[in-house]
């Protein structure tokens, strides 16, 4: 009763916003300041895009250091200055910056804002049924908290002094002192302004996100019949609500010793000819708060790919995702291990050996619920009638990535193997895999998905499939032969290894891996050619293009603000009755009643039929009062 | 671009998505055997240490389980991608769940990582147990940009204290000349260890993180400010033998830098010497001490500790004749 009761204020509420809406349109409240989340999500996803390219030049560049450590640069003059040396080279500083923003970029502002920014904010009320997520003011907010904090990160990469260069981790006493790297200076300051910023952002959409899945659902869309994607963005949610504040109070701390003195993570330090102050702090401290946002960060990354996968899947083999209830359970569990793992990425920065056990005994205890998730996709692929589309393609992949990334954390989780591996290339192979192109691929996913919902267009499907051969050829291409080289002992972040005779073996292969990287990058610009072409030029969309269950396609292909014209539709079912036996067709989507569907209702479904006349009744209660 | 339908799903592009997932499992796993096969010389460094030895096994253990789970895994869904491929008229089998077959996939990879986790968390707890008490105690200390070392000394075999404000462009460790036990430190250009002996390494860093990385002994350990750290280990084979072992008569060991540290992070790198332990006992003992080659320091010392600094440090000639190290 106090649910339909809740909806139904919702609605007309809503409605009334909606009415509202068309006589003001304008284009600044359309397309800039809008408050509708479609829009919103669609703003994410531009900006992402803008910064995986940029992301991706960045690497491309320290790639061509390090697969090609002779070769003249004076070419890049015209656009990197004084950061090519006289010799027609990298600056070794300046090729810390690279590093540094690349993983910053792509971790933060492209696996995190461009991933769950997106999909989140599309997705949430078009898959539970709601007109806009619960605050639609705090989401524009968390948008343009995203957009000052990126203004903020680019504007680093300008000035003089460079960006932060202390590789992605930002470990203190590098950060905190500008004697010791000159990207300490401003750039780091501009990073944590702007890291900042991001975690309002971040805070502002994961509350909103928290608050519509748990309020805003339609008459039955209980929580079993969610889709596993909102299940995945849900808990990415919860997780980044209770993670992100702890990197901002390191963030806060690193401010205060870098500005005001203090010594929270500085102790006995000698540099630049003097002895420093400070005494007393931690370095250590320093690294614990930040894996604790940083661990649970793989997640965030990491669960809303899966949850794209898990839907994309399961509606391209035409088959129910195999073990529903599993599929959340490891979210759920994978979620809570999340949180009691970080310090594995610390086993040799001379933490307590007895805490490393602790923490290596948790951290391989999450391969179970990683493999339980991988098996299911293996059973839903299997007997299925599986629909090549480019999202099929692109999650298949993400499968195979999170399968092969996955397995190496086993090694690296163990402390006592971690010894010789950790920070060499095999660490850079294993989280570039399972996390970096595995979300990168969910990421991909997604768009090809939910174009046709976002734009009302077709993106071309064959050119998806040639940019999906060449992206996954090219990221195994990229990434397994990293393998070999951590094996051999690399280390990561190094600018060059002609100083090591016994490091000097593989300068094949880094160009190997450097011309791949370029091919892999040029690929993607197949795909921005598609995006952008085909949101102008796609062939119309139906209005289900891929026969699927979920809500998002019982609105109008080119949905209004508040998504649904009429009512909002009744969920009667879960999402993934594909292929069911009995069935006309091989779907049945989630607004079909049983009662429709007598050939195909299993026994216990027959059942819910009489509650499906009741609960229609309780609404009509609740609309009398 | 507008052509095509939502309709028509059996299309030629679905058989050759379908087929190129096999072409693809084919080609990698080629090129995967074919590299581990041929180049496994060339990525696998030889193990010159004690623990190193039992960590290399678990690293060969952990390859062999994760390398049949990345075989079956990945051939699975190649092929299930192909052989399931879209086919006009068939319907998906509606397979929900099997809870039997869930709960025995959840059961028994939770079951080998146990097996896993324990012959880990042996491996572990040796390698970090303490060390034992007649171990070769050296201390390394990281800075921007390479690693210094300094040895106890013949005399006293014992450490002298150290302070970091007391650091200058010579005093490089900072040692505390008010300490009698830092008289006979030295502080050579390259490190020496001992074969068969246990080598407790004592690691501090003097301005940003560090991490000491002896690839060839499995030794990583980071470099703190203000947080002394250690790792313990035995040395297995001397320089030469390892010289002859890999026919490169060039072959040297080394340190180098594993945690980025600035602009020449990629530049740490120090000889490390493995000997013979008479010839490494011999080569201690040729080792000038820092005070004789820093006369000028003798005025921090205090007043009464002069002569015994001049005797152990070598400057002058003690009772316990000490000239043939001073030569």
């Amino acid at each position: 009763m106090a649910i339909a009761d809740i909806h139904v204020t919702e609605e007309t509420h809503s409605d009334g916003h909606e009415h509202h809406e068309e006589h003001h349109e304008n284009f600044w409240t359309t397309y800039v300041f809008t408050l509708d989340h479609k829009m919103i999500g669609k703003q994410f996803l531009i900006t992402g895009i803008v910064w995986a390219l940029i992301g991706g030049l960045l690497s491309v560049i320290f790639r061509l250091q390090l697969g090609f450590p002779d070769m003249q640069l004076e070419w890049l003059r015209p656009i990197l200055g004084e950061w090519i040396t006289a010799e027609g080279k990298i600056d070794a500083e300046f090729y810390l910056a690279l590093v540094t923003m690349h993983g910053t970029i792509m971790v933060f502002f492209v696996l995190t804002a461009g991933l769950s920014g997106t999909f989140s904010n599309f997705l949430i009320p078009l898959q539970i049924g709601a007109r806009d997520m619960a605050s639609g003011f705090m989401n524009m907010l968390s948008y343009w908290f995203f957009f000052v904090s990126s203004v903020v990160m680019l504007i680093s990469l300008f000035i003089e002094t460079g960006p932060a260069s202390g590789g992605w981790v930002i470990y203190p006493p590098l950060s905190a002192l500008p004697q010791a790297v000159n990207g300490s200076g401003l750039g780091m300051t501009l990073w944590l302004t702007s890291m900042a910023l991001f975690i309002v952002s971040s805070l502002l959409g994961g509350i909103n996100y928290i608050t519509t899945v748990i309020n805003l659902r339609t008459q039955g869309m209980s929580f079993s019949k969610l889709p596993l994607t909102i299940w995945a963005f849900f808990i990415t949610a919860v997780i980044g609500l209770l993670s992100f504040p702890v990197l901002f109070s390191a963030a806060l701390l690193l401010i205060f010793d870098r500005s005001f003195g203090t010594s929270f993570f500085l102790s006995d330090i000698y540099i630049g000819g003097e002895a420093l102050p400070n005494q007393g702090g931690s370095p250590i401290l320093f690294q614990h708060l930040f894996w604790f946002l940083g661990h649970p960060e793989v997640y965030i990354v990491l669960l809303p790919a899966l949850g794209i996968t898990s839907e994309v899947i399961a509606t391209n083999a035409r088959k129910p995702i195999f073990g529903y209830k599993a599929m959340v359970g490891s979210i759920l569990f994978i979620a809570i291990l999340s949180f009691i793992v970080w310090a594995h990425h610390m086993f040799v920065t001379g933490m307590n050996p007895f805490l490393g056990s602790i923490f290596m005994l948790l951290t391989l205890i999450i391969a179970v619920p990683s493999a339980v998730k991988v098996f299911n996709y293996l059973a839903t692929l299997w007997k299925g009638n599986i629909r090549f589309t480019p999202a099929m393609l692109f999650s298949i992949g993400l499968v195979s990535f999170f399968i092969s990334g996955g397995l190496t954390g086993i090694f690296l989780g163990n402390s006592a193997i971690d010894i010789q591996l950790h920070d060499t290339y095999f660490v850079v192979a294993h989280f570039h895999l399972v996390m970096g192109s595995a979300s990168f691929f969910g990421l991909l996913a997604g768009v090809y998905h939910w174009f046709p919902k976002m734009y009302g267009r077709m993106m071309d499907a064959k050119l998806g499939y040639i940019h999906f051969w060449l992206t996954f050829v090219g990221v195994y291409m990229v990434f397994f032969p990293m393998h070999y080289i951590g094996i051999a002992g690399y280390p990561r972040r190094y600018y060059s290894f002609t100083n090591f005779d016994t490091f000097n073996t593989f300068s094949d292969l880094n160009m190997f891996v450097s011309i791949a990287a370029i091919l892999t990058l040029g690929a993607q610009f197949i795909f921005l050619f598609n995006f952008f072409y085909s949101m102008y030029r796609g062939r119309k969309a139906s209005a289900n293009p891929w026969q699927s269950n979920t809500l998002e396609w019982t609105t109008p292909i080119n949905p209004g603000h508040g998504n649904w014209p009429g009512k909002i539709p009744t969920v009667y079912r879960w999402p993934y009755d594909y292929s069911k036996p009995g069935a006309k067709e091989d779907f049945i989507p989630q607004t079909v009643p049983f009662s429709e569907t007598p050939e195909s209702n299993l026994p216990h479904e027959n059942e819910l039929i009489k509650l499906e006349t009741d609960s229609d009744q309780k609404v009509v209660v609740v609309d009398e009062k | 671009m507008v052509k095509g339908s939502d309709k028509k799903v059996a299309t030629t592009s679905n058989k050759v998505n379908g087929s190129l997932f096999m072409v693809f499992l084919f080609g990698a796993f080629g090129f995967f055997f074919w590299y581990s096969w041929v180049y496994f010389d060339d990525y696998t460094l030889p193990v010159a240490s004690e623990h190193g030895v039992v960590t290399d096994t678990l690293f060969w253990t952990t390859m062999a389980v994760t390398g049949i789970v990345f075989l079956i895994t990945n051939i699975l869904l190649f092929w299930f991608s192909y052989k399931y491929q879209h086919k006009e008229g068939r319907t998906a089998l509606f397979y929900p769940d099997n809870h039997k077959i869930e709960i025995l996939w959840t059961v028994v990879p939770a079951l080998v990582l146990t097996g896993l986790v324990f012959t880990g968390l042996r491996a572990w707890n040796d390698i970090t147990s303490e060390a034992s008490a007649d171990a070769e105690v050296i201390e390394i200390m990281g800075y921007q940009f390479a690693w210094g070392v300094r040895y106890p000394g013949v005399k006293d075999n014992a450490l002298g204290e150290y302070n970091y404000q007391m650091i200058d462009a010579v005093n490089q460790f900072g040692m505390d000349l008010s300490d009698k036990n830092s008289y006979d430190d030295f502080m050579p250009i390259e490190m020496h260890v001992p074969k068969g002996k246990e080598v407790l390494l004592k690691i501090r860093a003097r301005d940003v993180l560090h991490s000491v990385f002896l690839p060839h002994f499995r030794v990583k350990m980071d470099a703190v400010p203000g947080m002394p750290t250690h790792f313990k280990f035995l040395p297995t084979k001397s320089t030469a033998e390892m010289r002859s072992e890999l026919e490169d008569p060039e072959f040297d060991y080394f340190i180098t830098c594993t945690e980025i540290c600035g602009r020449g992070h990629f530049s740490m790198k120090m000889k490390l010497v493995v000997d013979e332990p008479a010839d490494y006992e011999k080569w201690k003992a040729e080792q000038p001490t820092w005070l004789k080659l820093n006369p000028d320091y003798l005025t921090k010392v205090p007043e009464a500790n002069q002569e015994l600094a001049k005797i152990k440090s070598g400057l002058v000639e003690g009772d316990d004749n000490n000239l043939k190290a001073s030569l």
